[in-house]
């Protein structure tokens, strides 16, 4: 299906487009990409592993693991259940759901970070409530991981919800007749149905996960070794001329993002073959 | 077991998919469910099945009210128009599903389970496919895994909808004589849907006629081709023609002059419309419908001859080949006179 009908560039005009569309993604996406990792081993790899050692660099890393580690389970979760029930079930006020979960795709991320702010800021809806209770929400990890599970929220949804709605109900109806419960039906013929899907959502949630900047620097508050998440540690000791530092951490980052792509294209040769197997069925 | 069906209606929105739906099944019955699509044949079975519940109306088995049993508890076996086999798993795995999500104290063990799953996929003469998935499948070989899966919880109802309905002919055939054989051999209260007249005939003890969510008629393949009830069935169970005729003393005068026994319910009428079928009629020289053959075909022992009415109504009619004389050929004029007809009740559905 790949290549029918397609051809080798044979006219002047065809390896000219060629040339552009290659010489722009090696501008465009190669050169800053390598220059992330150029620039944090300018001053050599002991320089480099030097930049770990600072205890902010070291805390930025952690919150970073734990913030993802909260939010991509929960957003993982709730794009389960949420594809569920769009997929196998008809009820009223579908379509607005499916709208609400699209709309963090839509909404700048400094949006929703800001929301966070207007609703538990000092001067939000609830704020000052919370503050009266002792209870701080903005410029703590709290409010990391509510802008980043909000961002975050579409990724794994997003994925199942059309395979769920092609594969129908006629495997569970099947497995009910046959004497399943519920819970055992979902394990054992809803899950393994999707779980490359799942699997390949929950990738692309954790990578937007580390990745996020917007969103959590308008609630983070910038409080070294608190409340820096990698991304915004970058920014810091870009901004205090430390290159190498910023660039260390930056290159861990751009590794996470490499090794998402590794498994996201090993994935999708594998669903793939899955899915076709599915539609052949 | 025997099943009972008691004024069951279903209806979606203000729409009945079924109409006040009664039918019996004794003990170890094959019953067939036969209707045109839309006749409400799927949406009985989910009822029985009890994937759906119906507004009205009460199922009995073996005495059993059926309607307060979760499909769990109600343990039919059914087998899905397209199959609905597990894509995940393989042809042995997928037979050993209903024996698996026992809850623990009913599961058979292990070796138990595996000795099942070999003894039913011989029945269904799939030996040797266990370790392969659904997609590697042809249709014939996924419909027989699903009727193992289904036979595999040991149901003591067998539901299947139009298990065949996506097969070539012969492959149809060869599938119908063998799980009339299967249910021979285990005795299983059988519900059987399609809208192949000639499949509900060629299997069933009985069947059951649907035609828009209401039963026309039940009985025997035999009683249904000897007594149809309505038009309806007499023109679903076969080719049919038709011919405005009055009926005086259960006989059907015909416009020029000839006439044919009225089998039928209606003895006397004004006004009606006889039905016959294509081998039920005799070529005349006179008294007949004058009609120009257009179309001539060959079926094995007989010849059906397509034919136009001076009005330009069609008939088709099937005459013996070694009865039929040389010079009929398209284009010939000749006259047919029914043998016999059948004259229904006009209904205004
Ligand atoms: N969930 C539903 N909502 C609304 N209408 C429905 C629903 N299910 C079935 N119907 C309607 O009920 C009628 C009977 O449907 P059913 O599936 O029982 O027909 P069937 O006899 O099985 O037809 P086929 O031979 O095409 O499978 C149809 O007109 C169908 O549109
Ligand atoms: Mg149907």
């Amino acid at each position: 299906m790949r290549s029918v009908g397609l051809k080798r560039p044979a006219s002047l005009g065809a390896f000219l487009l060629l040339a552009i569309a290659i010489g722009w993604l090696a501008v465009v996406i190669v050169l800053p990409l390598v220059s992330v990792f150029a620039e944090a081993l300018r001053k050599g790899v002991p320089a480099y592993l030097e930049a770990f050692r600072d205890p902010d660099g070291q805390a930025a890393i952690r919150l970073t693991l734990l913030v993802a580690g909260i939010c991509v389970p929960l957003n993982a979760v709730f794009g389960l259940a949420a594809a569920w029930a769009v997929a196998k079930f008809d009820f009223r006020g579908k379509g607005f759901l499916l709208t609400l979960i699209d709309l963090p795709f839509s909404i700048s991320p400094v949006i929703s970070g800001l929301v966070w702010v207007l609703l538990f800021g000092a001067n939000g809806w609830f704020g000052p409530a919370l503050e009266a209770a002792g209870i701080k929400v903005i410029f703590t990890v709290t409010a990391l991981v509510l802008a980043t599970l909000l961002v975050t929220l579409p990724f794994v949804a997003r994925e199942l919800i059309p395979l769920m709605a092609e594969q129908g109900t006629d495997e569970e109806t099947a497995a009910v007749t046959l004497g399943a419960r519920g819970w055992t039906t979902f394990l054992k013929v809803t899950l393994p149905n999707v779980k490359w899907a799942l699997l390949y959502g929950v990738l692309l949630c954790t990578a937007r996960a580390m990745g996020e900047f917007g969103a959590v620097s308008v609630v983070s508050g910038h409080i070294r070794g608190k409340t820096n998440t990698m991304p915004l540690h970058v920014e810091v000791l870009y901004n205090e001329y430390d290159f190498v530092g910023a660039f260390a951490i930056a290159s861990l980052l751009a590794g996470l993002a490499l090794v998402t792509l590794a498994l996201k294209a090993g994935l999708e040769w594998r669903y793939a073959d899955e899915l076709s197997a599915g539609r052949r069925h | 077991m025997s099943l009972s069906v008691d004024n069951v209606s279903k209806r979606f929105g203000r729409f009945a998919a079924l109409d006040r739906v009664s039918l019996q099944a004794v003990d170890g019955e094959f019953l067939a469910l036969l209707g045109p699509s839309g006749s409400g044949k799927t949406s009985l079975l989910r009822v029985l099945a009890g994937l759906s519940r119906p507004d009205e109306g009460r199922v009995l088995f073996g005495g059993e009210d059926f309607l307060r049993l979760s499909p769990r508890e109600r343990r039919v076996g059914m087998v899905f128009q397209h199959y609905a086999l597990f894509r995940h798993m393989s042809v042995a795995d997928n037979v050993a599903f209903g024996l698996r999500v026992r809850p623990r104290r009913q599961r058979p063990p292990r070796a138990e389970i595996s000795a099942r799953v070999k003894e039913l996929l011989a029945l269904v003469q799939l030996e040797g496919l266990e370790k392969r998935y659904p997609a590697q499948l042809s249709g014939g070989q996924r419909q027989r895994v699903a009727l193992a899966r289904a036979l595999a919880i040991e149901p003591r109802m067998l539901l299947l909808d139009e298990p065949f309905g996506a097969l070539d002919a012969k492959v149809r055939r060869e599938l119908r004589r063998w799980l009339r054989q299967i249910h021979d051999e285990t005795g299983v209260t059988t519900v059987f849907v399609t809208h192949d007249q000639e499949e509900a005939m060629d299997l069933a003890d009985r069947v059951v006629v649907l035609n828009a969510g209401r039963v026309e008629q039940i009985g025997t393949p035999a009683e249904l081709q000897k007594t149809p009830a309505t038009a309806f069935v007499f023109d679903f169970l076969g080719d049919s023609n038709r011919l405005p005729c009055r009926v005086v003393d259960g006989h059907a005068m015909f416009e020029g002059g000839f006439s044919a026994p009225a089998l039928g319910p209606v003895h006397e009428a004004a006004q009606a419309t006889a039905r016959f079928r294509p081998h039920e009629v005799d070529l005349a020289v006179e008294g007949g419908v004058p009609v120009t053959i257009t179309h001539l075909s060959a079926r094995g022992a007989l010849i059906r001859a397509e034919c136009q009415g001076l009005d330009g109504a069609l008939y088709e009619v099937d005459l013996l080949r070694d009865a039929t004389p040389a010079s009929l050929a398209p284009g010939a004029r000749v006259r047919l006179r029914p043998r016999r007809v059948f004259v229904f009740a006009e209904t205004a559905r």
